[in-house]
């Protein structure tokens, strides 16, 4: 590995993946194996977040390096940890991952490739773009469209997948999460893609396959998706009208 | 007649406890002073009864009592407020240091493994 530092693949950008991982024992292990087998090159930074049990074990053993929070911070919180590593140690490219095993590692690359020709500075991998199937019905699927609609605005692109935790950043887009990214709820998805937006950074989508998650279903029911449609109006209206002061330019 | 010494009592009592818990550093110096000027307040309504009353008139609000718990609640929803938004600000630096501190674990833990091997 060190003997190559002088060749031209070094030359690529240093990538980090970043894996939020809360009490995911069972999964991490091999998420981590695949994504190295897939990019033996990248760094996979595992996040465990206040995890009460071997995540952060599994995941050091599997060869990750192991970010573990003493208390328990939400996806958001984990994130921003993961950002202020990458930014620290000069990683150009930053790769959201999920610990669940419902990210495909494969796929990285196609989330790289719009970073790469420098046609976007943050790349949302996403579930409706024809590729794969991903199936919701109902308020959830209303609240969905909405986000869609209203961040399509926002990012001037269309974006049909903006709760998609499956996603590549670029040094910019590093440099900004790991100051500012938000740990409320919904904050890792809607409301970073609006302070991304709304500091002049490049927002695109790329279709993906999601694999069924290895534990637990997605909710059905009405009262939930109910709750859900409401609390993603609100972390849009927050997002949204949030003083233009705290989301600062990025330099270009 | 009476009421008025309870009313009294109580104020000062409470004005005590303020000024007990700041001088053992139990209360920070920022929170307190609103409770002090509320505890000065219910004091002087107290002692003198008829300033309610005027107050009241000169406000336009029929009944004195009326006056006092509508600013009362008005009040005590600031320092709600207030609580909330000191909360907010000490999780966002509990979660900053959250984040350093388990960066500098896995610094410390990396230098460890490439002094040992």
């Amino acid at each position: 590995m060190r003997d190559d530092s002088r060749s031209p693949a070094s030359r690529a950008p240093r990538l980090a993946v970043i894996v939020p991982a809360w009490n995911e024992e069972v999964t991490v292990g091999a998420v981590v194996k695949e994504i190295l087998e897939h990019l033996p090159r990248c760094v996979v930074l595992v996040v465990s977040d206040g995890s009460t049990d071997t995540t952060a074990e599994a995941a050091r053993l599997a060869g990750a390096s192991v970010l573990d929070l003493p208390v328990n911070l939400g996806v958001g919180g984990a994130m921003r940890a993961g950002y202020k590593y990458a930014l620290r140690h000069g990683f150009q490219r930053a790769v959201q991952i999920d610990a669940d095993g419902q990210h495909d590692p494969s796929q990285v690359a196609a989330l790289l490739a719009p970073l790469d020709d420098d046609t976007a500075d943050v790349v949302i991998g996403a579930r409706f773009t024809g590729v794969g199937s991903y199936d919701v019905r109902g308020p959830r699927r209303w609240a969905m469209r909405l986000l869609g609609t209203v961040l399509s605005r926002v990012a001037k692109t269309r974006l049909t997948d903006t709760t998609s935790g499956f996603k590549a950043c670029n040094e910019r887009a590093i440099a900004l999460f790991a100051r500012d990214y938000p740990s409320e709820y919904l904050g890792d998805t809607v409301e970073s893609l609006v302070i991304a937006a709304r500091a002049g950074l490049r927002i695109t989508q790329v279709g993906v396959q999601m694999r069924p998650r290895a534990g637990g279903r997605p909710s059905h029911s009405p009262v939930k998706a109910a709750a859900f449609l409401a609390r993603a109006v609100l972390a849009l209206v927050v997002a949204l009208t949030r003083p233009r002061s705290e989301t600062q330019e990025v330099d270009r | 007649m009476s009421g008025y010494l309870y009313a009294i009592g109580l104020s000062l009592l409470s004005l005590t406890m303020i000024v007990v818990l700041l001088r053992r550093r139990r209360i920070r110096e920022k929170y307190v002073g609103i409770w002090l000027a509320l505890g000065s307040a219910v004091i002087v309504f107290a002692v003198f009864p008829g300033a309610a009353v005027w107050l009241a008139r000169v406000l336009g609000v029929q009944t004195p009592a009326n006056l006092l718990f509508a600013a009362a609640i008005v009040v005590l929803l600031a320092v709600c407020v207030q609580l909330s938004v000191e909360l907010s600000s000490t999780e966002e630096k509990v979660r900053t240091l959250t984040e350093e501190i388990a960066l500098l674990r896995l610094h410390v833990d990396q230098a460890q493994d490439s002094t040992e091997t």
